[in-house]
């Protein structure tokens, strides 16, 4: 492996005399739940050691990483003399040979370097949101500062709120909270309707499984998201905002107090803000970690201190929403995107993604997927390239069988709809949608019906219980799907489900309950072979149904490797060298060690 | 017409109607029957049950009528093959989590969910599968408490917080395991709650009946006497449910113009003293020492007697009357007379005045 070099040049540090020294680790959950806090500190005390004066900077990546590999914390950028290298994996006993070989001798450790694969993943994406985060200090405002940040506010203040709302309408934002309702007509809206104060909320209750977008956003550029709020409060006339934020998210909590109160230091927050005469305050209100949160009533109760449960629309909150006043509610990424809309124009926004989805999305890849990780994308990409050029492929070459986006509220596109664009319209025509942006990849050994089960077990637990369709109704769908995977499927469960899940759909009071039935319906829709398999068969094609397990080796797969023998507590596989495996059904308990095991699915 | 009437059209007919209308209002005023199981006009619409969607011309799904605002031209379909499918789905739902004991019990005969199974034709084996089996809750003294009755129409935590505003019970928990109670689930005590049955009165089925009336009667086998409660001077209306001559329970008179079928303790729970053994019905005048029965005329004419040795002794303008807040108008009204013309005085009060 190279060293990894910047795309300007060459590696090689002068030995002597070092003028300019950048250390990054980062700091986001990801990165401390990996040790970063130890690696900085292995690092203050080996610069101590030798008498180095350097800059650590604190660099924010979460789990998987702004920069994208999850797998891959702590990674650690050392920049010498502008030259930029990236390590991976690194603990704090390894930090003393990097600065001993590397930045004392200026030959970095070639083998901790990161590979090929870390760039490719980045060469596809297009960075508007993200492009910050893991580059500045989140935790300091003059890092913000410096990169131009709080000039789309000032820019903002000083046009009139109706050209600002014009600016944004322009620019064909759309909510990235799921639905994709214009932002600007949004605003046009709230700022039309009579009532006072307005208020603005951001709406940070992210909770689908496996999204952490805008955990990513706050943690790694908290002062975007603020600049955003006041943006749009200046623009519908709303002198306070609330951030809506899950306690669970505490580090992302922890930067947003510390954004707000050097924001009000600058005077950026407060009475008069930017000498504008314009007023604005922001307040946190944590929530308690319930999914029906996120949807915009449910959030407004919540912050009104009754159960989070939503109501019926209209009145639509920018007519009547908190405290019964007209009020916007944006989705962290929507208001991160504002800045640089109003720095660098609607026009230049709108030149990026498709014809009626503009700008980019942040996608959270994961699944079984070689790269998984965080990504910005235009939107209108396909998921082909989303998959292979960014993802780097499926995770052990298996075959692609299908994605699901949208979390739990979307659908599953199958792997012959993989060239579609990524775009809100596409996406619901072939019944998913965007969502707040999950993306899960699924190979051949994924098993539809049981991934359905998967999604609706979540909606059903996370149902508020006001309205019977989603409440009973997911529930004895959960039930149905449940003993299909049991073996228990009864012919008619499918037309039983796809009722059902209509029925649900059509009369379900709020968002959750419209598309709690959308994993179950598109994998009918798309994989129904699959669900008669196990119904009508017998048989779980995928081989993940555990009850539907015949315990049988296919002489026909089976490679003789002799794994499943080595694993089998009860001594039922028979097996030698060069023979097939044989299970002795009378012996065999069913425990499944074999099939974990058999790296060719040849158990049945 | 004003520009706060507009004209829309219900099953093809054409009905004028309020700006601030919900189509469900609209639809009652008119007549139209449409089926709900958590709304009560006591309450803010709920949209809870989803029974009372209707079809709306140009929306290509079906809206609760409870909550959507009437807007202009609206043309509505209340019956459709669609509309009925998604009730009785919606319906075996609810009872698939439903014991169906209607037999035995408290609630046949007044339960709005037995009657929509009946006119809808449905039961729950559709869709059969896990069913709540919880213990009766009888941990007080007034209201006995069937969670596997209850249908989660949330008019009992509604009624409880937006009409009572005591708060004693909210929705707890997630998904289908959500239920009303107490915090905490704590036993309903004099400490979180008052005992006023408000939930009791607004349940639509068995979920919550008042303890003291169970077994003693089905609905329609009860006389239902409408009367005025004696306790205050509010006036709230109800009826007596009698049976075999015996007061049984008291039940709400929804239509009764004071109070809406709203009450509080006393008047739906203080009953007893109807048929209680040790109720004064006459008169008791002591004499050394003991109280003995007597008639009115007697007892009125020791009072009258015992006033004019009063005023005689120390003049009329030592004499008073106070009367109580809870005496009905009339009723003050009869004191401060009586105080002026039949003692002369002007010290006439009330308790409310202070």
């Amino acid at each position: 492996m190279t060293a990894t070099k910047t795309k300007k040049g060459e590696t090689n540090a002068k030995k002597s005399a070092i003028k300019e020294l950048t250390i990054r680790v980062c700091v986001g959950t990801g990165g401390l739940a990996a040790g970063s806090s130890d690696v900085i500190d292995a690092f203050y005390k080996e610069l101590d050691v030798h008498g180095l004066k350097a800059h650590v900077e604190k660099k924010c990546v979460n789990k998987t990483g702004c920069r994208g590999f999850c797998a891959k914390d702590v990674l650690v950028d050392v920049i010498l003399e502008g030259i930029l290298s990236t390590y991976q994996f690194i603990k704090p006993e390894m930090v003393s040979r990097i600065v001993g070989e590397h930045i004392l001798n200026g030959n970095p450790v070639e083998e901790w370097l990161v590979g090929p694969d870390y760039h490719t993943f980045h060469d596809k994406q297009t960075k508007i949101l993200l492009k910050q985060c893991g580059q500045i200090d989140p935790e300091d405002i003059d890092a913000y500062l410096g990169i131009g940040g709080y000039e789309g506010a000032r820019k903002a203040l000083s046009l009139t709120p109706f050209e600002v709302i014009e600016e944004v309408k322009a620019s064909g934002l759309r909510g990235r909270g799921g639905a994709g309702f214009l932002t600007g007509l949004k605003w046009e809206l709230c700022s039309m309707s009579k009532g006072t104060p307005k208020y603005i909320i951001c709406n940070a209750d992210e909770g689908d499984p496996g999204a952490f977008m805008d955990r990513s956003v706050i943690e790694g550029n908290p002062h975007s998201v603020l600049e955003g709020m006041i943006i749009g409060g200046y623009a519908i006339g709303s002198t306070y905002g609330y951030i809506y934020i899950r306690a669970e998210y505490p580090l992302a909590i922890e930067r947003l107090e510390i954004a707000i109160r050097q924001a009000a230091e600058k005077g950026f927050l407060g009475k008069n803000i930017f000498n504008s005469g314009f007023d604005f305050d922001i307040k946190i209100k944590q929530g308690a970690g319930a999914f029906i949160c996120g949807e915009e009533t449910a959030l407004i109760a919540s912050i009104e201190g009754k159960r989070g449960m939503p109501r019926s629309k209209p009145p639509f909150p920018v007519n009547k929403g908190l405290w019964g006043r007209p009020t916007v509610i944006n989705n962290v990424e929507t208001l991160a995107n504002l800045p640089s809309i109003v720095t660098q124009g609607a026009s230049w926004y709108a030149s990026i993604g498709s014809e009626k989805s503009k700008g980019t999305k942040v996608f959270a890849l994961t699944g079984k997927i070689k790269n998984s990780g965080l990504i910005e994308v235009p939107m209108g990409i396909s998921l082909k390239e989303i998959i292979y050029d960014i993802g780097g492929g499926m995770e052990k070459n298996r075959k692609l069988k299908a994605v699901q986006t949208g979390g739990p509220s979307g659908g599953c596109i199958p792997a012959s709809h993989i060239n579609m664009p990524v775009d809100y319209e596409s996406l619901i025509s072939i019944g998913s949608m965007m969502g707040s942006g999950g993306m899960v990849v699924m190979d051949d050994a994924t098993c539809m019906v049981d991934m359905s089960k998967f999604f609706l077990s979540f909606t059903q637990h996370e149902s508020c219980g006001k309205c019977v369709p989603c409440r009973v109704g997911t529930k004895r769908m959960l039930e149905i799907l449940t003993r299909i995977t049991e073996g228990k499927g009864r012919e008619g469960d499918i037309e039983l489900l796809i009722e059902l899940g209509t029925d649900i759909k059509l009369s379900s009071l709020c968002g959750l309950g419209m598309s709690a039935p959308n994993p179950v319906l598109s994998t009918i829709n798309f994989f129904r072979d699959e669900y008669e398999a196990h119904i009508k068969d017998g048989i779980c094609p995928a081989h993940v149904c555990k009850a539907l397990r015949q315990y049988i080796v296919s002489a026909e797969l089976c490679k003789m490797c002799g794994k499943c023998f080595r694993v089998c507590p009860s001594g039922a596989i028979m097996w030698e060298p060069k023979k097939k495996a044989v299970i002795d059904k009378l012996k065999c308990i069913k425990c499944g060690a074999c099939f974990e095991a058999c790296p060719f699915k040849s158990i049945m | 017409m004003t520009d706060k009437q507009l004209t829309i059209k219900i099953n093809g007919k054409d009905i004028a109607c309020e700006k601030e209308d919900t189509i469900l209002e609209v639809a009652r005023k008119a007549g139209i029957r449409i089926p709900t199981l958590c709304y009560d006009e006591r309450l803010e619409a709920y949209g809870g049950c989803r029974l009372c969607i209707v079809e709306v011309k140009g929306v290509n799904r079906p809206l609760p009528s409870c909550t959507t605002p009437v807007t202009s031209n609206m043309e509505i379909s209340t019956e459709s093959s669609a509309i009925t499918r998604i009730r009785r789905n919606l319906i075996s739902l609810i009872l698939s989590n439903h014991p169906n004991d209607c037999m035995r019990c408290e609630q046949t005969g007044a339960c709005d969910l037995q009657d929509l199974a009946y006119e809808y034709r449905v039961d729950g084996k559709r869709f059969e599968g896990e069913m709540w089996n919880l213990p009766i809750r009888e941990d007080n003294p007034f209201i006995t408490y069937e969670p596997n009755k209850c249908i989660l129409c949330g008019r009992c935590t509604r009624i409880c917080n937006e009409v009572v505003m005591a708060g004693t019970i909210e929705l707890v928990g997630r998904g289908f395991n959500t239920m009303p109670d107490t915090a905490f689930r704590k036993p309903r005590s004099l400490a979180n709650c008052e005992f006023c049955g408000q939930c009791v009165s607004t349940c639509p089925t068995g979920a919550l009946t008042d303890r003291k009336g169970r077994g003693r009667g089905r609905s329609y086998e009860m006389k239902k006497v409408k009367t005025t409660c004696s306790y205050c001077g509010t006036g709230c209306n109800f009826f007596l449910n009698v049976k075999n001559n015996k007061v049984v329970k008291v039940t709400s008179d929804y239509d009764a113009p004071v109070n809406k079928g709203n009450l509080c303790i006393k008047g739906r729970y203080g009953y007893d003293f109807i048929h209680s053994a040790e109720r004064i019905k006459t008169p008791l005048i002591r004499r050394g020492g003991s109280f003995h029965e007597a008639t009115w005329d007697e007892a009125l004419e020791l009072i009258a007697a015992k006033f004019k040795e009063l005023i005689d002794k120390h003049g009329p303008e030592k004499s008073g009357g106070f009367s109580s807040s809870r005496c009905t108008n009339e009723e003050n009204y009869l004191l401060s007379k009586w105080v002026r013309c039949a003692i002369g005085s002007n010290n006439v009060d009330n308790c409310a005045r202070v």
